[in-house]
């Protein structure tokens, strides 16, 4: 009987060795994907009770995880919970957004870079702990925003960006309404149900970033870039290049009302004026004509050369693409010219084509994250990168020029800082509803001549309030410069 | 070591088979009891130890009963080779370190497992139910010991053991006795005591088969005609396998235990296809099992959701309605997350799968001792095993091979059944993990397997009593031979 008891014994070798091969696959191989499936509760778990690391601006914690006493060991704490949300984003179990989520592998210390750490931490059996973030944000400048968008009264609605035009660091980046991560980080996971549900459920949706994440008409803010199409064109050199003028223009293929293009009153000469006189006085038949002189074509390479249909913010995650169409028709690139038809840009968008004009010409990649610091480790600090050179020098010192007058003689008035050459433009979009109270606008950069900072004020709604032109957004801008300036 | 030598012994016990019928050559084995307690003390080392460690990884103090436990413990493994010293002196000396080692683990991790529901408010005793039973199962292990001075007594026995084996099969069926838990019927409730006789009948099913076998061997394997290529046994030979299959598929239909099922009919044709020698009975039993496995499949709506929850356990992962494959995905979740060496005693979350304590328990030790651990567990499975069938290869009589075999391949079987159930290797069954899933019926029954292997292997390496004249003349052969 012996013949078989030994084929039994193989037979049984290989129960064993397919065991142990199928469970060295599992806990071995496919161990990292199981741990990333967004079902799997330990990880999440582990995640949310591990002391994370804090969010820095400067060396102050915006977001910082304490001890505490229940299960989960650790609480996150936001000590300016509305001030900073919408770039800190909320830490709950399960869920995260803003820089939380993006900059997790940091913060949670699972990140490569800190491998030899962990392994240090898992050998002497001690918890493990997580880096800290330092972002990019101005405190001042932030701080500036906020209180410029509040004090539009209750109701306000809208987004500040700055940035620094030599790096792309962002500096502030403000929406309103805001919340607070507090209450979604709580440990009492009924109250944040019930609030993040209120929050979804508001109309004003406050959990929305809309520096990065709402897209709008530039509007007349918008004519910088058609300026910029138009110069880079060659057909047009100099602040005071002669451009097309008029009170009215009657988009071409067009006839009636709806093709008719005016100034709404504002001085645009007739024949020829200047490129100066033209953005001064916001002209939209000047811009229009330009637009469709310079042809959709060179219209659409420009606007993607500032950034336009493309997507560059990497350190956070939500960043809506501004859009510039292809193809368009006569009248609509038109239109497109003073930032209407399909034209759309976030805060952001704006804010980096005036970093780009004020960087002569070259645009950076903008970003959040300004080190990444570890207890032993030197920090690691992100070096700013070029995305492209959206004009020529040459042609940026004009538009430079151009938005310089603009403040000083013309729609933008209100960003003036004295003593300081600032560049801005206005811009008031329609929504292309009827009866509906258009967008405000407002982008700048100061000092014109070597940029510190490059803002972009966008007011979407401000109850009670005329939001036309650079009246709301232009003092916000001019405060946010001036703390930077400062 | 031995294993040299042992080797060398299985030509020894193929010398002893009437087919050959020369003499044992005058090999004696050692008996090796110093080596067993010299195990026996790392099996403690990783028993207290274990112990010990869950205390600190949880509550980070040695827990304050370790003397009282680890003395107990001592005192269960002690008496046990005590015994054997007395009763069984040349018996195996590798069985009771393995499994002294797997026992003393498997209470290690219960206990773990008891904090963990504690800290979730769910009091549980299973730790200390489980010395409990482990107490009765050594106690057993002694008795049989004590009592079975000669496993082949046991074969006088074969109808009574095999009626009883039914008997106790069928009992969870019976109303009044018979209890529903989780869609299986195999428990029985007295007064407040519960049993799965199932895994008494195990025990006493290899005894039955063996002394069956032993008796029809020549029959089943001689008798019988060719088809195609394959040697069919006779019709009437049939009978039993015929009935075994039966029996098996009544378990799998009548009381939904999908592992005893395969567990019963694996084992009755690995010992038929032993005691004939004859392969053509696997391709007739593995015929037979597909067919069945076909059958049941397509009718049974258990086995088939069992079946899609295997194959695709994240899509009934957290469902709304059954079937749901939480219990199988949080093992499996577990499992990765413990990686290589595990998240620590404490350090994991193990009560997230559902009966972490029994069936699952392998979950629990991949989350917190890792992969390492799953694998030395597996390993001691393994040594279990091959020790078992060396037993069988070197016994002297064909009773005693059987009853190794017998033996040896149930364990491997439910080894196997389960854990490779709980690791997604095969469709999930219930089955308990031998020696370290909470559970007393399981736990008595494997230390009886124990003893009985150890009976076995008492008589196989004792040397043998009366010298003949044979014998003598045995060893001038090899005298000259080896001169030559």
């Amino acid at each position: 009987m012996n013949k078989p008891i030994r084929t039994i014994a193989v037979f049984c070798l290989a129960l064993f060795l397919a065991l142990m091969v199928n469970v060295t696959y599992l806990q071995f191989w496919k161990s990292d994907r199981l741990d990333e499936d967004p079902r799997n509760q330990r990880v999440l778990q582990a995640s949310y009770s591990s002391e994370r690391g804090a969010i820095l601006v400067g060396r102050t914690p915006i977001a910082e995880s304490t001890p505490v006493d229940d299960r989960y060991e650790f609480q996150r704490l936001y000590p300016q919970p509305f001030l900073y949300a919408p770039a800190t984003g909320y830490f709950t179990f399960g869920n995260s957004t803003g820089v939380e989520a993006s900059q997790n592998a940091v913060l949670s210390g699972d990140d490569p870079r800190f491998f030899v750490r962990r392994l240090v931490d898992m050998l002497s059996n001690e918890p493990a702990q997580g880096g800290n973030v330092q972002l990019t944000l101005d405190p001042a400048a932030q701080k500036a925003a906020f209180d410029g968008l509040r004090a539009l009264g209750d109701g306000v609605e809208g987004a500040v960006v700055a940035i620094e035009p030599d790096t792309g660091k962002i500096l502030a980046m403000v929406s309103l309404p805001s919340y607070d991560p507090n209450k979604l980080a709580s440990h009492d996971f009924d109250a944040v149900e019930n609030d993040y549900q209120r929050l979804l459920e508001d109309d004003r949706d406050p959990l929305i970033n809309r520096a990065l994440a709402t897209r709008l008409f530039p509007g007349s803010t918008f004519k910088v870039v058609t300026a910029a199409a138009a110069l880079s064109s060659g057909k047009y050199e100099g602040p005071d290049a002669l451009v097309p003028g008029g009170a009215t223009f009657q988009l071409p293929q067009t006839s009636g009302e709806s093709g008719l293009i005016d100034n709404e009153g504002r001085n645009c000469g007739s024949g020829e004026i200047t490129l100066r006189q033209a953005m001064e006085q916001s002209c939209n038949t000047s811009f229009a004509k330009l637009a469709i002189d310079v042809g959709a074509e060179e219209m659409f390479r420009q606007a993607e050369r500032f950034g336009f249909n493309a997507d560059y913010l990497e350190d956070i995650k939500g960043q809506a693409r501004s859009v510039f169409p292809a193809d368009l028709s006569e009248p609509e690139v038109g239109q497109a010219g003073f930032g209407q038809f399909d034209v759309q840009a976030t805060p952001l968008q704006m804010a980096m084509v005036m970093a780009a004009i004020a960087n002569r010409g070259v645009l950076m990649r903008p970003y959040l994250v300004n080190q990444v610091q570890s207890a032993e480790y030197d920090a690691e600090t992100t070096r700013p990168e070029e995305i492209s050179q959206a004009v020529s020098d040459d042609v940026a010192r004009t538009l430079t020029e151009v938005l310089v007058s603009t403040v000083d003689n013309g729609t933008a008035a209100p960003s003036a800082i004295p003593g300081v050459r600032v560049a801005g433009k206005t811009g008031t979009a329609q929504r292309g509803v009827e009866g509906q109270p258009p967008y405000g606008w407002f982008i700048s950069f100061a000092p014109a001549d070597n940029a510190e900072v490059a803002v972009a004020v966008m007011i979407e709604e401000a109850p009670g309030r005329s939001i036309a032109g650079g009246a709301l957004g232009g003092p916000i801008a001019k405060a946010v410069m001036e703390a930077v300036l400062q | 070591m031995a294993a040299g030598r042992t080797t060398g012994l299985a030509t020894g016990g193929r010398a002893n088979t009437p087919a050959s019928g020369s003499p044992l050559l005058g090999f004696v084995h050692r008996r090796r009891r110093g080596a067993e307690l010299f195990l026996l003390v790392l099996s403690l080392v990783i028993g207290v130890g274990g112990y010990a460690a869950v205390g600190l990884g949880v509550d980070g103090t040695v827990p304050a009963d370790i003397i009282g436990y680890g003395g107990w413990l001592t005192a269960l493994i002690v008496a046990a080779h005590i015994v054997i010293r007395l009763v069984a002196p040349y018996a195996d000396p590798v069985l009771l370190p393995l499994v002294a080692t797997l026992n003393g683990l498997g209470l290690a991790v219960i206990h773990r497992l008891d904090l963990a529901y504690a800290a979730r408010g769910r009091d549980t005793d299973f730790a200390p139910t489980q010395l409990v039973w482990m107490t009765l199962g050594v106690l057993l292990f002694v008795a049989t010991l004590v009592i079975v001075r000669d496993h082949r007594v046991l074969a006088r026995f074969t109808y009574t053991l095999g009626l009883s084996a039914i008997t106790l099969l069928l009992l969870p069926m019976m109303p009044l006795i018979g209890v529903n838990r989780n869609g299986a019927r195999i428990w029985i409730n007295i007064g407040s005591l519960s049993f799965q006789p199932g895994e008494v009948a195990k025990v006493l099913l290899v005894l039955a088969f063996a002394g069956y076998l032993v008796l029809h061997r020549d029959a089943l394997a001689l008798a019988g005609r060719r088809v195609l290529v394959v040697d069919l046994p006779r019709g009437r030979d049939l009978g039993p396998i015929l009935a075994m299959w039966l029996m098996s598929l009544v378990v799998l239909v009548f009381q939904r235990d999908l592992g005893s099922s395969l567990l019963f009919f694996g084992l009755f044709l690995v010992m038929l296809y032993v005691a004939t020698e004859r392969p053509g009975w696997i391709v007739v039993g593995a015929t037979l099992f597909f067919a069945g496995a076909i059958a049941a499949w397509q009718t049974l709506g258990h086995v088939q959701s069992r079946v899609d929850i295997w194959l695709h356990p994240m899509r009934y992962y957290r469902n709304d309605v059954p079937p749901f494959s939480d219990q199988i995905v949080e093992a499996q979740f577990g499992m990765g997350w413990g990686g290589l060496l595990g998240r620590g005693f404490g350090e994991g979350d193990p009560t997230r799968v559902t009966y972490a304590e029994s069936d699952f328990i392998m979950a629990a030790i991949g989350e917190e001792l890792g992969l390492t651990a799953v694998l030395a567990v597996l390993l001691c499975y393994g040594l279990i095993v091959e020790r078992a069938l060396r037993v069988a290869l070197i016994s002297r009589d064909n009773f005693g091979k059987l009853v190794a075999v017998g033996l040896a391949s149930v364990f491997a079987l439910q080894v196997f059944v389960v854990i490779g159930g709980v690791t997604r290797l095969i469709p999930l069954t219930g089955l308990t993990t031998p020696f370290l899933s909470y559970g007393g019926s399981s736990l008595v029954a494997n230390w009886v397997i124990i003893a009985i292997l150890l009976r076995i292997s008492d008589q196989a390496r004792r040397p043998l009593p009366a010298l003949s004249t044979d014998t003598e003349d045995a060893d001038g052969e090899t005298t000259q031979v080896i001169k030559l």
